[in-house]
């Protein structure tokens, strides 16, 4: 009995988390424009969806911006997680505080801050400074996803790469580095998920002409509700599952395995950290 | 290992954390002159004129409300998710972050198709002849859209927190004659503090900033800190002051990170997950 009402209790919550999810992928099937009405069954909002040129060039911004800033924050995100590993006392006490700093302030206050930078330099808004800003709050998701691994590794491997005729590059290359993987490849997920999910540093930091996603689902949500609106969540909503769903399937296969000798790298955790959208 | 390869992360970090902060400071604390600029602290004493210390209430008021919603309904979840109640837990859990990773804006989207006049619950009602409930644009929709959005930023820490506790010292609390109530009272509430402290945190503080949930689902007419920055800064051009109520939010948030540690105790590893 109290086990009944443990498990409905949980399943009303996720009927609070999921209906508004599910009442926008109905509708967005609804071939009447009032939303109160039912009228048929209609995919009119996925055509007009891929034929609005304003969704589809931001889709590929976001997608651009996504992609190239995930990578470079993942590149320097790594090197200098290797590089705090190795510092310590105050400087690496120092360096770790300013690296939180864009990971605890409210979102609004990294955007402005990095708004007045660029319009103080005189930097023209567009495709850079988006680039540049998600750059910035993406390297510290990096630098967090990889540390841990870092500190799990074994002292005495890099010191045997080198006993055994390695240069330094060659034992970061073919030692530290395939074995940090795992916490690399979470970093760069989570940075690309961070970079196409992001409003607000966007908003703050794009100029005319240039916009995410993000930025065009706002303009038109403010001017109401829009059914091309409700097709693109249901697209980004089956995608995501559907990515999720192989992230985990995959996982439980290597852990599976992982129990008949070595251990399978360490689970991603579909846990969104990025604590303060807003 | 060298710690050259930090270089061209610290210079990234003065570039763009430390000089925007610094940028941030200065505008702040400086008002524009015929002559140039001056020191002043005259854009943190506009922030104590009547009409934004109501921007302040109104956005302390609704911040509060959704974060003691989002205990409320979130303590009791985290618990039974720690719990036994399912053999799943890890498909559990998975299910409660997938709605977190669709895209924030959409998400609160999705409640303007739920609320506005003609929509779903509207539908709904009228179908059974009930009268028609409009509270889109108002208070509640806001506090709605918050708690929707910010409920397992509340949830997780306190589901972590909770599933590390040690079963013995809960069964040891029973045996030695504590009933079930006085067990939660004086052996898992307090052993979960620090997760109900993060949670509050982690809630609290988007809550107090958001300019996007108030603006589609309040409407024009609702502002908030978040919306008063926004506007300062695009539309009426104001930097000293918006960047003054930044910094206002930023020591805020030094205040309760400090608190949230006391809590704590001890700093230990920051993990994300």
């Amino acid at each position: 009995m109290v086990r009944f009402l443990k498990r409905s209790y949980i399943y009303l919550v996720f009927a609070f988390l999921y209906l508004p999810i599910a009442v926008l992928m109905v509708y967005s099937f609804n071939d009447a424009r009032s939303r109160g009405v039912w009228g048929g069954f209609t995919l009119r909002w996925y055509v007009e969806l891929f034929q609005d040129r304003t969704i589809m060039s931001s889709l590929y911004s976001t997608l651009l911006i996504g992609v190239s800033s995930a990578v470079i924050a993942t590149i320097i995100g790594t090197m200098a997680a290797i590089g705090i590993h190795n510092t310590r006392g105050v400087q690496k006490k120092l360096i770790m505080n300013v690296t939180y700093l864009p990971v605890l302030n409210p979102e609004i206050v990294t955007a402005i801050s990095l708004m007045i930078l660029f319009v103080f330099t005189r930097v023209r808004l567009g495709y850079l400074t988006l680039l540049l800003s998600h750059i910035t709050f993406n390297v510290p998701y990096v630098i967090l996803s990889v540390l841990p691994k870092l500190r799990q590794l074994n002292k005495h491997l890099y010191e045997a790469a080198l006993d055994l005729g390695c240069t330094p590059l060659q034992a970061l290359w073919k030692v530290i580095i395939p074995e940090i993987m795992p916490g690399i490849i979470t970093g760069l997920l989570l940075a690309f998920t961070l970079s196409i999910d992001d409003f607000v540093v966007s908003f703050f930091t794009t100029g005319s002409g240039v916009s995410t996603l993000s930025i065009t689902v706002y303009s038109m949500a403010r001017r109401g509700i829009n059914p091309k609106i409700n097709a693109l969540s249901t697209i980004m909503f089956t995608f995501v599952l559907a990515l999720l769903i192989i992230v985990n399937v995959r996982q439980a296969r290597e852990e599976r395995k992982g129990r008949n000798g070595k251990r399978g790298p360490k689970k991603v955790s579909p846990y969104d950290p990025k604590f303060g959208s807003a | 290992m060298k710690r050259s390869p930090l270089i061209p992360y610290l210079i990234w970090m003065v570039l763009f954390t430390v000089v925007p902060m610094v940028l941030v400071l200065y505008y702040a604390f400086t008002v524009p002159t015929e002559s140039g600029v001056t020191w002043s602290l005259q854009n943190f004493a506009r922030f104590f004129e009547p009409i934004y210390l109501r921007v302040l209430g109104r956005s302390i008021r609704l911040a509060v409300i959704s974060t003691a919603l989002c205990l409320i309904l979130g303590y009791p979840a985290a618990m039974v998710m720690a719990g036994n109640a399912f053999k799943r837990k890890h498909v559990i859990m998975l299910l409660f972050v997938v709605p977190m990773w669709m895209n924030f804006l959409l998400r609160t989207y999705a409640w303007l198709t739920i609320l506005e006049r003609n929509g779903f619950i509207n539908a709904l009602l009228s179908f059974f002849d009930l009268p028609r409930l409009n509270i889109l644009y108002t208070n509640s929709a806001v506090v709605l859209g918050m708690v929707y959005n910010f409920l397992p930023f509340m949830v997780l820490p306190i589901y972590s927190v909770l599933s590390k506790i040690d079963k013995g010292v809960v069964e040891a609390a029973g045996d030695l004659g504590a009933n079930p109530f006085q067990v939660f009272m004086r052996v898992i509430l307090p052993l979960s503090l620090p997760g109900v402290v993060s949670g509050i945190t982690m809630v609290f503080m988007p809550a107090m900033t958001t300019f996007v949930i108030s603006r589609l689902l309040g409407g024009g007419q609702f502002t908030l800190i978040g919306n008063l920055i926004e506007q300062q800064f695009l539309v009426v051009g104001d930097w000293g002051f918006g960047s003054a109520i930044s910094v206002v939010m930023i020591v805020v948030i030094l205040l309760s990170m400090a608190i949230m540690s006391f809590f704590e105790g001890e700093e230990k590893d920051v993990a994300l997950w």
